[in-house]
Order: structure tokens, then C-alpha cells, then sequence
């Protein structure tokens, strides 16, 4: 094959790549408009918080440490050594659990019945004070995130692909980072146990049917306090997943909550309310976006990715209102 | 009840900071920003800055027998924010604003100027200001984001055995104003030298640089550049690293430079280089009297751990710079509590040689510093540095030296005459 051909196959595929990335971001947002009708504006944000959560634990960090020794004249930065990535994850997805019991209490339960805008800003708040709380506890210096993931490009896809190039021809073989094949296979885990809870688990079955009627839910004995706190668990979850898959490129850092402006796109494309939309709509994103910065790019200047993705996704409106795999909502009067 | 005891301590507070500003006699205001996306960047900066002026109060009673009131305002590197401190703080006496933002200082240049207060832009803001016959309240020495690109590409041609015909040089930059900057000087760069190079523009916040970096890996270029900030710089030092790209080919601007950038990667960062005009590592004098009279007394705005680190030596050298320059002031205009008017003189009349330096306790910390009233930018010089990932640390491997300044002072005549018409300013003579 031409070196071009095999650029454009090499484009493709980080475009698939980089389309998992935003998956997992979108997937977060997904889960609680379903089940809850709720734009969650601080899903960004969670992903950051998270994120520092683990990395702190695993250093052995003491949350609000700064806080302390400013209030107590203390000199008290780590608890110890820290300690190893599972159990730091296991100890990341308490709090997520713990905040979403939390969100519930203090915000959800307050704004029942309220107009989704009502609730869609109070998530507005929560982002910017999870914010604060994630600086607070952990401080806003740039921290290095090791859970043992291995990264960087394949020597051994690059070899393989190689000799597919027409002899002669000046080719490097194709490129692909490892840690991204890590996110595609642990992107397919999650859906698959997404789908699986939500199939063959009481509280999965609870889950789908608040999402397709609320009303109708609570008159079968579904609590639906009980359901918001699963459902931004679950979304806390996910949220540590993109954290993890985006802090080990860039280490944990605040603009990491910026994330969720990549998410957006996928969601117009691929639907608010379906777990396969945001699957799909991050790979035709990933791909279209990669694709036209690769043929276009040049000719305009580059850094056409983050508008592109807006025009892909808009474009796709025009034929599909709801999306991809969005429902198609009919109101009648 | 509790509100009233909230309102009433709010008052005191207000009342004790107004106070304050009242009784000391040389305010330097610092428009920080420690919280949002950059606050890792904009930490230690502050606190380097900071630092300094509590060092010279603590030691020397502040500058010139007059003690040194310091005023801190969060911008949150938001350029609105940045004006609205500027506008809440110039009324305080401030003598020179330093606002640590390219957009904050574009904002600045015309508002300063009416109001008779000088801007240091240290190594950003507009380019242009360099010429201080048009940008009369504007200095951004020791050198500018054209003097850099030149600097950069002289040490790439001392690599090359100043042969870099047919090489092709590209530039991974943050899509905006600040990462534009340096385009100009390198088109007209390899005009000169016969290199081909490419621009490769990384939309804000640069979390997601595949393309650029796959482009990268397919034409080989021979060496990289990069203009980038925050996250970008982050994500590019691995991308470099993952497609395996010469690290010592790599070269990124002074805010693409600290140990923030390289510490995420790990040893895959080892061997890169980026430009600075300040000393690294805090093996200086002057940093045994910071940690006596400043970290160890508990008066540090940090906690300390800071020291020595490529931001927080660049806070301190610009409010070293800054007080040499009021010293300046005071020693020209014979009086110790100047105006801003008197700082601009100050400014516009600093000289710091190498023997000063020493007298400061920063021996070869940066170049020579001479600023005139034609020339804002200084000696215009800085030197390549470079990271070790195992010792993670930088060092300078090279002397500072200076820009081609054939080409970049025609740039900054021909920009800074277009502000002038434009903005329908009459150049000044400088006699």
C-alpha cells in the first residue's frame, strides 16, 4: 500500500482512539440525564475531582493539609508512604459514592419537581464548588498520576505495519498509543457492565424504568432518592475512569475539568440519553475530527478540531434531532 | 447574629488593609493568580514574587529606608478580572504593575499610560513595546517573545554548525495571540537561513494534540519548537515522548519551561531544552537569606518547597528587577518615597551589571540588564536550558546571548510604528 493510504488508515485509527477518550467522558453525562433528566454540568469536574482524590491517596497526602497548617501554625503534608493503586481506587470510589449520597441530601432532593434549568444550574454550582473543595483538599499544584498503565507508541504495531507499505516507499510503520488501546478495552468493559447492571440487576431494572417514566416508577415502590444515588455513583465511576485515562497524559491538573467541552459534541451526536450514542457518536467525532485536521487542517490553517466536532455533530442534527440513538421526544398538547 | 459578627470582622479586615496601604510609602501591587486551570503555574511565580519584597523589608527595612507595601489580587489568569485588580489597586500608590498575562496587558498598555503608571511585562505582552519611543509606560526586558525565536534559532544553528539550509524547524503553538507571537521572527528566520518551517496550531486548552503529533512523526521535522502554556506544554512533552521524538530536538519558550511541563512524563522528558533569561536551581546566595529571614520566620507565601524551582526564580528576578528599578528612581529624583512618574524614570534608567548581582546575592542569575529610553527590552538575551529527568532538575547549557537583532528590531520598528498610527501616537524623542 501507498505510505498515503497507510497515513489515512493511521489517522482513522487514533481517531478511534481519541473517540473512546471522549466516550468516556460522555458516558458520565449520559447516565445521569437518563435516569434523572439532569444536565450534569459539573461531570467535567468530577472527573478532576476524582482524579486528585486518587493521586492523593496514593501519595499519602492529608487532605486540606494547607488548611490545617495555616489554621493550627502545622507543618503536616502526608500521612505516610500512601498507598497501591487498587486500594487507592476502592478508597476514590467511596468518596465518589459518598459524594454522590451527598449531592443527593444537600442539592437533588431540595429541587424535586423543579424546571430541568433549576437543576441544570444547580449543577453549575456544584461544579464551581467541587472546584474549590478539589483545591482545597488537595492543593492546585500539578500532580503525576502512576497506576501502572503503560503508555507511548507500539514498537510491535509499528513493526507489523511496516512492511505493509510499497517497497521502497519511506514509511515508519503505523502509530499508536498503548495507553489508548488500554482505554478502548476498558471503555468496552464498562459498557458491557453498564449493560449487563442495567439488564439483570434489580437495581439496574429500577434504574431503566425511573428513566423511562418517573411517575410511573414511584407507584411500583422505586425510591427514587435511592436511584439519583446510584446513578451519580455510577457516574462518579466513569468520571474516575476518564480521570485516570486523561490525568496519565497530562498528569492531574485543573484544566483537566475541560474535558467536558469534548464531550459535548458526542452527546448532540450520539443522544443524551443512550449508553451505545455516546459509544458511537465518540467514534465518529474522534474519527471525523482527526480525519478533516488530516486532509483540511493544512489548507486552513490547523487547529480545526474543536469547531469541526461542533459542525459534525450539528450536521447530524439536521437528519436526526434527538441524535443518533437519542428518544425521540413527542409532546403533544 | 453570627452574620453580624461576620460583617463586623469583614469591616475591621477592610479597615486594617486600608490602613496598611496608607502607612507604607512603596506599594508594588501583584495581580497573581493562584486558582483555576493555571494556578500551578501561577503559584510559584507569586510566591517568588511575594517572597522577595517580605525579604527585603525583613532584612533591610524594604528599599531605600522606605518599607515595601505589597498588595496581592487574584486574576485567575482571566484578562477581565486582571483590569478590574488593576482598577482597585492603582489608586494605592502602585508604582509598577506586573500583570503576569498577555491579555491582561494588552488591556493595560493604553489604561497605564493614561494613568502615568509603568508595566513590566517580563518576557510577554506585546512584543512591540520594546520600542519605548511609542510604548512610553511599557517595559518587557530582559527580552521578548522575537528575541527568543531568534535566540532559539541561533542555538539551533550552533547545533547544525551554522549550516541549516533545507532543515525544516516546525512550531506546535497555543492558537491565540501569545503563540502567535513568534511567527513573524521565524518566517522572516528562515528567509535568512533557507529553513522550511511549519506551523502547527493547538487550539486552547491543548488536552487533545494527536493530530499535531502524528503530523510531526509522518515529515520528521529536525527540530521542534513550541509556544505553549498550562496544559499544552504538558501534553506536548509526552506526545513528543511517546512518538519518540529527540527530546534535545525539542525547544519550547520560557513558559513552556517549568518542571510542571517535564515531571508528568517522566524519564521520556529527559533531554529537553527550552530558552530562559534567569538563573535555575537556588544555589544562590540570596536564597540562604530567604530561607532565614523568610521561610524559616513562617513569612513565606508558600510553604517553601517552591524555592529553586523555574517559576519561583522568575518571581523573584521580576521583583528583583522591580526594586532595582525603584532604587534607581530613588538615587535619580533624590527622594526615597517615589511616584510611579519617578518609577517609570527608573525603569527607563536601570542598569544592573554582573557586579550587582553579586552585591544582590544572584551572581550570574541573568544577563546584564540596559534599558533605555528607545530600547524598553533590555539586553534583548537569554540562554538555553536544559532537563535532566533523573536528577529532575534543569541546567544552563548555554551563555545568554543575544537575538539577531538585523531582524527582530525591524520587526518591532515596523509593529510598534503601525500601533502608533493607529492609536494616532507621536513617537517621543530620546534625544
Amino acid at each position: 500500500m501507498s505510505p498515503m493510504i497507510l497515513n489515512t488508515i493511521e489517522v482513522m485509527l487514533n481517531g478511534l482512539m481519541t473517540g473512546v477518550m471522549y466516550s468516556l467522558v460522555a458516558l458520565g453525562f449520559v447516565l445521569i440525564f437518563k435516569a434523572s433528566g439532569i444536565f450534569n454540568y459539573a461531570q467535567g469536574v468530577m472527573a478532576l475531582f476524582a482524579a486528585l482524590t486518587l493521586v492523593g491517596f496514593q501519595s499519602g497526602q492529608i487532605p486540606f493539609s494547607h488548611l490545617i497548617n495555616v489554621v493550627f501554625g502545622t507543618d503536616y503534608h502526608n500521612w505516610g508512604p500512601g498507598m497501591n493503586a487498587f486500594l487507592a481506587i476502592l478508597l476514590t470510589m467511596a468518596v465518589m459514592v459518598l459524594l454522590a449520597w451527598l449531592v443527593e441530601r444537600l442539592v437533588l432532593r431540595h429541587l424535586v419537581n423543579q424546571e430541568p434549568i433549576i437543576l441544570f444550574m444547580a449543577t453549575i454550582g456544584l461544579a464551581f464548588f467541587m472546584e474549590g473543595l478539589g483545591d482545597m483538599m488537595w492543593g492546585a499544584n500539578i500532580k503525576v498520576l502512576d497506576i501502572g498503565l503503560p503508555s507511548g507508541g507500539s514498537f510491535w504495531w509499528e513493526d507489523v505495519t511496516r512492511v505493509w507499505a510499497t517497497e521502497g516507499s519511506e514509511y515508519y510503520g503505523m502509530y499508536i498509543d498503548v495507553l489508548d488501546v488500554w482505554a478502548a478495552g476498558i471503555a468496552i468493559v464498562l459498557v458491557i457492565a453498564l449493560t449487563l447492571f442495567s439488564q439483570y440487576t434489580k437495581t439496574g431494572r429500577a434504574l431503566r424504568a425511573v428513566a423511562d417514566d418517573h411517575q410511573a416508577a414511584l407507584t411500583v415502590g422505586i425510591s427514587l432518592r435511592t436511584i439519583w444515588i446510584v446513578v451519580w455513583s455510577i457516574a462518579g465511576f466513569v468520571a474516575l475512569v476518564a480521570g485516570i485515562m486523561w490525568g496519565s497524559k497530562s498528569g492531574i491538573q485543573f484544566s483537566l475539568s475541560l474535558i467536558a467541552l469534548k464531550a459535548l459534541p458526542v452527546l448532540i451526536l450520539g443522544g443524551f440519553t443512550s449508553i451505545p450514542g455516546a459509544i458511537v457518536g465518540g467514534l465518529i467525532i474522534g474519527v471525523g475530527e482527526k480525519l478533516f485536521e488530516f486532509a483540511i487542517g493544512p489548507l486552513i490553517g490547523g487547529a480545526t478540531e474543536n469547531w469541526f466536532a461542533y459542525v459534525l455533530a450539528l450536521m447530524f442534527l439536521m437528519f436526526r434531532p434527538q441524535g443518533l440513538y437519542g428518544d425521540k421526544i413527542i409532546e403533544r398538547v | 447574629m453570627k452574620l453580624k459578627t461576620l460583617t463586623a470582622a469583614s469591616l475591621a479586615a477592610t479597615m486594617a488593609l486600608g490602613a496598611g496601604a496608607v502607612s507604607a510609602d512603596l506599594t508594588f501591587p501583584s495581580l497573581s493568580y493562584r486558582t483555576g486551570p493555571y494556578a500551578p503555574n501561577g503559584i510559584p511565580f507569586a510566591d517568588g514574587y511575594a517572597d522577595y519584597f517580605t525579604l527585603l523589608n525583613e532584612r533591610d527595612g524594604g528599599i531605600g529606608g522606605e518599607k515595601i507595601n505589597f498588595i496581592e489580587c487574584e486574576t485567575g489568569y482571566n484578562t477581565e478580572k486582571g483590569v478590574e485588580c488593576y482598577e482597585s489597586t492603582k489608586g494605592q500608590g502602585a508604582l509598577v504593575y506586573q500583570p503576569l498575562s498577555t491579555g491582561i496587558t494588552y488591556q493595560l498598555i493604553p489604561k497605564a499610560t493614561a494613568d502615568d503608571i509603568p508595566v513590566h511585562s517580563m518576557g510577554y505582552g506585546r512584543t512591540s513595546a520594546a520600542n519605548g519611543k511609542v510604548f512610553s509606560h511599557i517595559f518587557n526586558y530582559p527580552g521578548t517573545y522575537w528575541d527568543a525565536a531568534s535566540i532559539i534559532v541561533k542555538h539551533i544553528l550552533d547545533q547544525e554548525d551554522g549550516d541549516i539550509n533545507g532543515k525544516t524547524i516546525a512550531l506546535v503553538y497555543h492558537n491565540s495571540a501569545y503563540g502567535k507571537e513568534p511567527i513573524r521572527t521565524l518566517e522572516e528566520l528562515a528567509k535568512k537561513h533557507g529553513f522550511n518551517l511549519t506551523l502547527l496550531a493547538v487550539d486552547h486548552p491543548g488536552q487533545e494534540q494527536k493530530s499535531q503529533w502524528l503530523q510531526i512523526r509522518r515529515e520528521r521535522p529536525d527540530y521542534v519548537l513550541m509556544w505553549g502554556w498550562g496544559v499544552m506544554n504538558q501534553v506536548a512533552v509526552q506526545e513528543a515522548a511517546n512518538i519518540r521524538f529527540p527530546m534535545d530536538h525539542f525547544i519550547g519558550v520560557w513558559w513552556s519551561a517549568s518542571e510542571n511541563d517535564v515531571l508528568p512524563t517522566g524519564d521520556g522528558s529527559n533531554g529537553y531544552k527550552a530558552i530562559n533569561f534567569h538563573g535555575v536551581g537556588k544555589d544562590f546566595p540570596l536564597y540562604d537569606d530567604l530561607q532565614k529571614h523568610v521561610v524559616d520566620t513562617g513569612k513565606a507565601a508558600g510553604d517553601g518547597s517552591n524555592l529553586g524551582t523555574v517559576l519561583y526564580n522568575r518571581g523573584i528576578y521580576a521583583a528583583m528587577l522591580a526594586s532595582e528599578a525603584a532604587r534607581t528612581a530613588q538615587e535619580i529624583h533624590g527622594v526615597s518615597n517615589i511616584t510611579s512618574a519617578q518609577m517609570r524614570d527608573g525603569m527607563e534608567a536601570l542598569k544592573i551589571d554582573q557586579a550587582r548581582m553579586a552585591e544582590i546575592g544572584l551572581p550570574n542569575f541573568g544577563p546584564d540588564i540596559n534599558v533605555s529610553c528607545d530600547s524598553h527590552g533590555g539586553p534583548g538575551q537569554a540562554a538555553i536550558m536544559q532537563w535532566d529527568a533523573g536528577a529532575k532538575s534543569w541546567s544552563l547549557i548555554t551563555d545568554y546571548t543575544g537575538a539577531d537583532r538585523e531582524v527582530v528590531d525591524a520587526l518591532i520598528m515596523e509593529d510598534s510604528a503601525a500601533y502608533a498610527t493607529e492609536n494616532n501616537i507621536t513617537p517621543r524623542s530620546c534625544g
